[in-house]
């Protein structure tokens, strides 16, 4: 018993700091549960929410997630910066910062950004292309449900059992029992095994969405660009997570099972570990950047009031980049021993990517080029996110210099770097394409200034941050560690970089604050077309109907529901072209699913092999008798979509 | 407008003295990556200051337009900008526009290359002196198998001799960097690395692992001492004579985890380090005695 206690609670999860993010969890874990008790919304929580497969709800519960998970990656980074302010800070100790930056880096990568690309294409993908959903609507919340529990497992770690610490990259021989005893690496392993499947199956389910669902005439080139980098990034996501799958396993069968992959005694080999995670590693670099892309060529063209630039241009780099993404992987490890004429072709093959982004860039500026461009908050991201990714790109051409990249692999050169563009790049294109779809998502619009003020702040903060730690490593400060002696100049700097963290922090806060602010006090969007948008999501209503289209449009350009503007059309639909409309009906099995996945992890994670053995019985039962669940869809009959319609206007005669 | 202009270069006068002066003065020296005192980090410099000068070009021309674009074509009352609504390409414009990445590229790859090669072989000339590198939890163990004598968390090297570090690791991985020397290379179990790196200059160097293996890596700190060829003889004949004896006990404390002093050995146990030509195979493990 007290050896279960101490497995439970080691000394690592019981610091002042962890038992007061334990209260306050706890508390507001109270808040809610006596807010949905108090106003009876339990049911209502469980039909609209948590058994709903509508790809606009899934993709507004991975938005929520991303944005919680943001705060804690973000809360672990303030807490990083504020023990680097200053030397021999106290704040905290080695094995705290070795656990925050770990899971900082794994929150944001897994948990925050993925989840919020998955949140912008539910959202925005079947609106875009003229369908009613996404192809495999249980799936999708199959998708969301194994990611969320994984997200609850692995932030679990720190209440129960002690965080993983070993880096998000969790190189071996270091994440090895016999060095890294304690379940903290098990919890990684394991949550990123489980979101990891939800990733994949997403993955396919757009790539299917986009090439099987579009509506009539809309050819791949009538695409709009956004739906081309969701297609693109879908293959990055299939053919690159099962290399992630394969290092994790492995690692898992060391640590679990004492099989000797990676291990330093009987003939392991750390490195293969390297090799494959980065195999995994760099396509999701573009599987995090390419959506962002997409987001940015659409709110450019319709701020810009003009067609994008350079379409075809677009949709080939994006695909180049995507080939190529595959073939740089050994970039991150050029100081690996692994010869000259290996890291020759790789430094080559990495620098062959700065011509598509270097298209992408100019195209964006001129599709500018003879508009009218309206700041707008989104737009402000997308005018940040130039000059910002330029540098990023820029400092990355110099990484790939194979020589350089020896003076500056592990240093914050490197971490300035790739901050740069994963902020600079992804952050602020996820942020941009908030602000651009929330009406869509939620009926109604974000406050403008409010969100001028978070935008400068993050801005300004990002910079604050980030520029000083170019210079760090041209003074040879080095990543990971906690902290550092006076007398090596890199005081003052690490000061400057942790005042820019806490603006980041505030900018990250006032937009928190404008969310909730708006959602009481600003104007409904009852136009459905608040942007005068250029692509199909802009015919519907905000927020769109279950069905989506009551009528399927037919496209017959690009921009198609700016053309159909330009010739007259209103989006509003004749009543005798309604007809009933099969949808797929709720239900409770992806949340189930889910469900056995968090328990068999969770005696996985523990080593309690009757826990985990039950968790798979529950998976298999359950997607068993998913296969025989013949009422999976429901009708809604024309009538009842024609009054919907004509209560939102949108009924012709 | 005329006072404007002098308000400015009153401030300009000032702040270029000032950071002209931090940079040349000791505050630059901590810029270790841009002060080489040595062959290897001189031509990794002279690189990497090719590449940002090229850098530096485009983000400018970049930068420039984008200004521009966005000055010009912003949507306010009274703009006489064209408005192109339908404007969607250019052949010749995207020519030009996909040629400038293509001859950065060029002009960078080249030289890139070249001095992969370059630096991934010693000078063919000159005996280089040979060091065995093995990183531990959380120290360095330094081997010197011609002069046949140890160090922990210390080297002397002599000044205009290549050097050839045999990096491997007793422990997780961790990388080898001295930073005014040369960049860095990682130190893995199962495998033995080499580096070449060489100082011109007398001097004390710092260098660290700048790869995270735990708790105590941040103190695996070590000091590079260069020095006249004929005073690194002596150095080595003195430990030979003065220091102790490493014995399989001693270096299975080295093994244990925590962190360590500068330590100085006349001899250490054959077998310890895994070189080629010391009978090692790439399985791995058989150097390892966990404890």
């Amino acid at each position: 018993m007290a050896q279960l206690i101490a497995k439970l609670f080691p000394s690592t999860v019981l610091r002042p700091m962890e038992i007061g993010a334990d209260a306050s969890i706890l508390l507001a874990v109270l808040a809610v549960v006596y807010i949905l008790t108090r106003y009876r919304k339990w049911g209502w929580l469980w039909r609209e929410w948590i058994t709903t497969v509508d790809h606009k709800k899934i993709g507004i519960m991975y938005l929520i997630a991303a944005i919680v998970m943001l705060f804690r990656g973000g809360v672990d980074a303030l807490m990083l910066r504020t023990q680097l302010a200053l030397p021999n800070g106290h704040f905290l100790g080695p094995e705290h910062y070795n656990e925050i930056f770990t899971t900082h880096g794994t929150i944001m990568v897994f948990f925050m950004a993925m989840p919020f690309i998955f949140a912008l294409f539910n959202i925005a993908i079947p609106l875009m292309i003229g369908a009613r959903d996404v192809a495999f609507p249980k799936l999708n919340a199959i998708s969301f449900w194994l990611f969320a529990f994984a997200a609850l497992l692995f932030n679990m770690s720190f209440v129960v059992g002690g965080s993983p610490n070993a880096g998000w990259t969790a190189y071996p021989p270091l994440t090895e029992l016999h060095f890294n005893p304690g379940v903290g690496e098990n919890y990684y392993l394991i949550a990123l095994q489980i979101t990891g499947i939800g990733s994949i199956a997403t993955g396919i389910n757009f790539l299917v969405t986009i090439l099987r669902m579009r509506a009539k005439g809309m050819s791949l080139m009538k695409m709009p660009l956004f739906a081309w980098s969701a297609l693109v990034t879908s293959s990055l996501v299939i053919f690159a997570f099962p290399a992630l799958t394969i290092a994790l396993a492995l690692t898992m069968l060391d640590r679990l099972f004492g099989s000797t992959f990676f291990t330093i005694a009987h003939g392991g080999m750390p490195m293969m570990y390297v090799n494959l995670f980065w195999i995994w590693g760099h396509p999701e670099v573009y599987i995090l950047a390419l959506p962002a892309f997409g987001i940015f060529s659409e709110v450019v063209a319709t701020f810009s009031r003009k067609r994008l630039f350079g379409y075809a241009a677009m949709v080939g780099s994006l695909v180049a980049i995507t080939l190529l993404s595959y073939g740089v992987w050994v970039h991150h490890f050029f100081t690996m021993g692994a010869g000259a004429a290996v890291n020759a072709f790789f430094g080559i093959s990495t620098m062959l990517i700065a011509i598509p982004t270097g298209v992408k860039i100019f195209n964006w500026i001129f599709t500018m080029w003879g508009g009218r461009i309206k700041t707008t908050v989104a737009m402000l991201w997308q005018l940040a996110f130039i000059p910002t990714f330029v540098v990023g790109g820029a400092t990355g051409v110099m990484l790939a210099v194979v020589p350089g990249d020896y003076q500056f692999h592990n240093s914050y050169f490197l971490i300035a770097h790739f901050h740069n563009v994963l902020i600079g790049g992804v952050v602020f294109g996820l942020f941009s394409g908030l602000y651009y779809w929330w009406p869509k998502m939620f009926g109604y619009m974000l406050n403008e200034r409010q969100g001028k003020w978070a935008f400068w702040f993050f801005v300004i903060g990002f910079w604050v941050t980030f520029f000083p730690q170019y210079l760090l490593g041209l003074k040879g400060m080095t990543r990971r560690i906690y902290t550092y002696p006076h007398g090596m100049g890199w005081t003052l700097l690490n000061l400057i970089s942790t005042v820019g963290a806490y603006a980041m922090g505030i900018g990250f806060i006032i937009l928190v604050y404008s969310v909730v602010y708006s959602w009481r006090h600003q104007e409904r969007d009852l136009t459905g077309d608040p942007w005068d948008g250029r692509t199909l999501e802009w015919s519907l209503p905000s927020p769109a109907p279950e069905y989506n289209f009551a009528v399927l449009p037919e496209v017959t350009e690009r921009d198609a529901w700016w053309e159909m503007k330009q010739a007259g059309k209103t989006g509003r639909i004749p009543a005798k072209d309604v007809h009933s409309i099969h949808m797929p009906r709720n239900t409770p099995m992806p949340f189930l699913l889910g469900l056995s996945f968090f328990v068999a992890g969770l005696g996985a994670v523990f080593s309690w092999w009757y826990v985990a053995v039950a968790g798979m019985m529950g998976v298999f039962i359950i997607l068993v008798s998913g296969w025989f669940d013949y009422h999976d869809h429901h009708e809604i009959p024309a009538e009842e979509i024609r009054r919907n319609e004509a209560a939102l206007g949108r009924l012709e005669g | 407008m005329a006072y404007h202009r002098y308000r400015w270069s009153r401030l300009l006068l000032p702040l270029t003295v000032v950071t002209t002066g931090l940079l040349a003065s000791g505050c630059g020296k901590q810029f270790v990556v841009l002060d080489p005192q040595g062959p290897v980090a001189r031509s990794e410099l002279h690189l990497i200051e090719t590449t940002a000068m090229a850098m530096g070009v485009v983000v400018l021309f970049v930068l420039v337009l984008f200004a521009v674009t966005v000055l010009k074509f912003r949507d306010r009352p009274g703009n006489r900008a064209p408005y192109i609504p339908n404007w969607s390409g250019s052949r010749r414009l995207e020519f030009v526009l996909f040629a400038i990445p293509v001859l950065i590229v060029v002009y960078i790859a080249v030289p890139t290359v070249q001095q992969t090669y370059a630096l991934d072989r010693l000078p063919p000339t000159k005996h280089p002196l040979i060091i065995d590198v093995t990183s531990l939890d959380y120290k360095w163990l330094f081997q010197y198998p011609k002069q046949g004598v140890a160090t922990v968390n210390y080297i002397d090297v002599p000044v205009g001799v290549p050097v050839l570090f045999e990096l491997t690791a007793n422990s997780p991985m961790n990388t080898f960097w001295i930073p005014q020397l040369g960049g860095m290379e990682y130190s893995m179990p199962g495998r033995v690395l080499p580096l070449y790196l060489q100082a011109d200059k007398a001097g004390v160097y710092w260098g660290r692992s700048a790869n995270f293996s735990g708790r105590g890596f941040v103190h695996m700190v070590f000091h590079v001492k260069a020095m006249p060829p004929a005073e690194f003889s002596r150095w080595a004949q003195g430990l030979r004579t003065t220091a102790p004896h490493m014995s399989m006990q001693d270096y299975r404390q080295l093994l244990a985890v925590g962190t360590a002093r500068e330590e100085s050995f006349s001899a250490y146990p054959a077998g310890t380090f895994p070189t080629a030509t010391h009978g090692f195979t790439l399985k791995g493990g058989m150097y390892l005695e966990p404890n």
